[in-house]
């Protein structure tokens, strides 16, 4: 028992430092994930952010529905780099809306005419509040919405083909 | 005390009144030693290359700056308010640059988290408040205050116990001496 005893703080030194070496080592995620998911959407309502298109609210959400929201903005460049991958789920015929922070009109149209528009309706989060009331901390991030008004999944960063088809399936096995 | 040998080391020590060693002149006041460096005939200032850099500074600056929600940088009327603000600031994280509190942030979330900070204590919620619907959308991460709670009490629970272990190894080691 005593033998023992004796060992014991050697032991628990060497866990310690096992613990410190694996936290040193791992590599860090500091991906901030959004604690709304699998919760119904919070209530919002943007103004629209270009003239021919409509704002974007809660209303538009549910009804047996299922769209994306994608939170981007005109100066950001791993906005430009999803740009193709949105293209291919407006391709696909999923309704996507976008969520502009810190933008103003002229970017975002000049935004769209460069990297084609995959929208059908976008919302003009000037101070981040609905970027905020999702749990997003940063652009770009997309949001699948069922078709019950709940937030089923998050994508931070830009979006990566393998993550288009995952949306797909998702989104077509709700429908 | 001789002057060093090198020519051009002698000669800035000799131009440079007071640093002479074993020299009867006096001490050269600090004011005097700048005088010296920026007497005529060095550059003295590099007005003009600094004026651009500040102009070109601004012009990035500004586009970015008016973009700002309402209260990101304004303070409320009510001081009372604005120190409850204030104060949940600090404890709140910002997710862009995680090391750093809103409060000291320059990133547009951060400001855009102040801004909403504000406006919902100035509509009479509490900071508590605030902070449970901010843990709400990012969990218990975008806060520095940790709750105590199933996976936190060790926290607090740790420094008594060790206390408790230490006073009684200090115990059983005393009375072996005696």
């Amino acid at each position: 028992m005593r033998r023992v005893l004796l060992w014991l703080p050697l032991v628990l030194f060497a866990g310690l430092f096992g613990l410190v070496a694996l936290g040193l080592f791992k590599p860090a995620d500091r991906t901030v994930r959004s604690a709304m998911v699998d919760k119904p959407l919070p209530d919002f309502a943007l103004p629209a952010m270009l003239p021919d298109k409509p704002g974007v609210a809660r209303t538009g959400f549910g009804g047996g529905k299922p769209r994306l929201i994608n939170v981007f903005a005109s100066w950001c460049v791993p906005c430009i780099a999803e740009a193709p991958e949105l293209m291919k789920l407006k391709a696909a015929g999923v309704p996507i809306d976008g969520v502009a922070i810190n933008d103003t009109p002229e970017a975002v149209q000049k935004f769209l005419d460069r990297n084609g528009d995959p929208f059908q309706r976008i919302g003009n989060d000037k101070a981040s509040q609905v970027q905020i009331a999702l749990g997003s901390s940063g652009v770009p991030e997309t949001f699948l919405i069922d078709g019950r008004g709940r937030i089923v999944r998050q994508y931070v960063s830009n979006l990566q083909s393998d993550q288009v088809d995952d949306i797909l399936k998702a989104w077509r096995g709700m429908r | 005390m001789s002057l060093p040998r090198s020519a051009t080391l002698r000669s800035a020590l000799i131009r440079h009144p007071g640093l002479v060693p074993g020299s009867a002149k006096r001490q050269a006041t600090a004011y005097e030693i700048v005088r010296q460096a920026l007497r005529p005939g060095r550059p003295r200032h590099k007005a003009g290359v600094t004026v651009v850099v500040l102009a070109l500074l601004a012009s990035f600056a500004t586009p970015a700056m008016a973009q700002q929600a309402p209260l990101a940088d304004t303070q409320l009327s009510d001081p009372a308010q604005e120190a409850q603000a204030k104060a949940l600031m600090e404890t709140i994280r910002c997710v862009e640059c995680q090391g750093q509190a809103i409060s000291d942030s320059n990133a547009d979330i951060a400001a855009n988290m102040r801004s909403l900070i504000r406006e919902r204590i100035k509509a009479g919620e509490s900071p508590e408040q605030v902070r449970a619907w901010l843990i709400q959308r990012y969990g218990d991460y975008i806060s520095y205050d940790p709750p105590l709670g199933g996976a936190t009490w060790p926290l607090w629970a740790a420094p008594f116990v060790l206390l408790v272990i230490g006073i009684a190894i200090a115990r059983s080691s005393f009375r072996r001496k005696r």
